[in-house]
């Protein structure tokens, strides 16, 4: 049985108050180790973003193709995990070719992608909530926006806090997660209101 | 390798170089069920043997990978433990592996996963990759449960689901929720900084 919800709120849903990181935690450690950087974070969310919205798609249909058709549902995690491998090398030769300068900016992250928590997590989450096929597309969407747009958030807020005085134990990661779960506080504030499923 | 080293590896593992203090590393897939105590034992316990058992064999396996390719062999090796996990948990306690949803498949994607595997696994002998893998585990484990004890206490005043709590206990919502989550690593976090640096940092 799928979920019956409105494309729209599903897309605000996954984006703000269902958000993939500061909900679910998912795409940590990528996250506090980048959001240093302004610049960094922005390419890294565009990135997450891309491969998010392809491997979501294609994950679907390669479990309602594939995996179950030929009774090999077990092996979805490895299947699931190769699919996204493929989809970031192919993605980096296609960028290269079509467009180096946005090669530079987003070549050096597509790499670190295949191990980022949040793009297996939104396809674990996209099987096991039975989404539609729409509902997938607009999901893995929404989720990788809101994705780009904790860690750009979070990289402007740390460049406040880090001139901030801080006691010496908590400085660098500690503050940082504090101010994430501020964050998180104020993004899943509504979540009386929109919900994913 | 003698068992002192043996030694120093478990001290590094379980507080020096523990990878939530140091780098914060690998929450991804398990913060998500610290509100529970159960959740967050069984989780932590698929961690720690897909981390001993995937070192373990990445160990044997290191002088045949091709280097080029071994990134995507250590994290098919990784999901070849999880599967296991997987299959475990859904014979033999299904109601957790219910609750515990999508975050079992996670730890795949668990940054402490490879990391040992690149760091330790990659350049050592079989044994005390075993062991390093077992001890990162334990170390990850108990800073974890430490976070499920204060969530699952003062969110649902319960410990491994028994009320232990008295009525007049008022239940805090936040601690159920994901920022709290947060904050008990920060505070974790400063108080393990101040004890390794003797409050000088």
């Amino acid at each position: 049985m799928s979920p019956q919800i409105a494309p729209l709120s599903l897309f605000f849903a996954s984006i703000f108050t269902s958000n993939i990181l500061l909900a679910n935690f998912l795409g940590m450690c990528s996250f506090i180790s980048i959001s240093k950087d302004f610049d960094s974070s922005n390419g890294l969310g565009l990135a997450v973003t891309v491969v998010l919205t392809i491997t979501g798609v294609v994950n679907w249909a390669v479990l309602h193709y594939i995996l179950f058709p030929l009774g090999l549902y077990y092996l979805r995690f490895i299947v699931f995990i190769i699919v996204i491998a493929a989809v970031v090398q192919i993605l980096e030769m296609v960028i290269d070719r079509l467009s180096p300068a946005l090669y530079m900016t987003l070549g050096i992250f597509l790499p670190l992608i295949t191990v980022n928590c949040a793009i297996l997590g939104a396809v674990l989450f996209i099987e096991i909530r039975n989404y539609t096929f729409l509902q997938s597309a607009i999901f893995s969407l929404g989720s990788g926006l809101g994705w780009w747009l904790a860690i750009a958030s979070l990289a402007a807020i740390r460049k406040k806090v880090d001139r901030a005085p801080v006691p010496a134990g908590l400085k660098g990661p500690g503050i940082t997660l504090i101010t994430i779960g501020f964050m998180a506080m104020a993004f899943i504030g509504f979540s009386g209101m929109l919900k994913v499923q | 390798m003698t068992a002192k080293d043996l030694k120093k590896i478990s001290r590094e593992n379980l507080w020096f170089n523990n990878p939530i203090f140091i780098q914060i590393l690998g929450i991804c897939s398990t913060l998500a069920v610290t509100n529970l105590l159960t959740n967050t034992l069984i989780m932590t316990l698929g961690v720690t043997f897909t981390a001993a058992f995937s070192n373990l064999t990445i160990a044997f396996m290191k002088d045949w990978i091709p280097r080029k390719v071994r990134m995507i062999v250590q994290v098919l090796i990784i999901s070849f433990y999880v599967i296991i996990v997987d299959i475990l948990l859904r014979a033999f306690l299904p109601e957790i592996s219910k609750s515990l949803g999508p975050y079992v498949g996670l730890i795949i994607t668990n940054c402490i996963l490879m990391g040992r595997a690149e760091a330790f696994a990659q350049s050592n002998p079989p044994i005390p990759a075993f062991w390093d893998g077992l001890t990162s585990g334990i170390g990850y484990m108990w800073v974890l449960m430490a976070i499920a004890f204060v969530r699952e206490f003062l969110g649902f005043g319960t410990l491994f689901g028994f009320p232990v709590a008295p009525a007049w206990f008022p239940q805090w919502t936040i601690m159920v929720m994901a920022p709290s989550a947060f904050f008990l690593v920060a505070i974790l976090l400063w108080i393990a900084k101040n004890r390794m640096t003797g409050g000088k940092a």
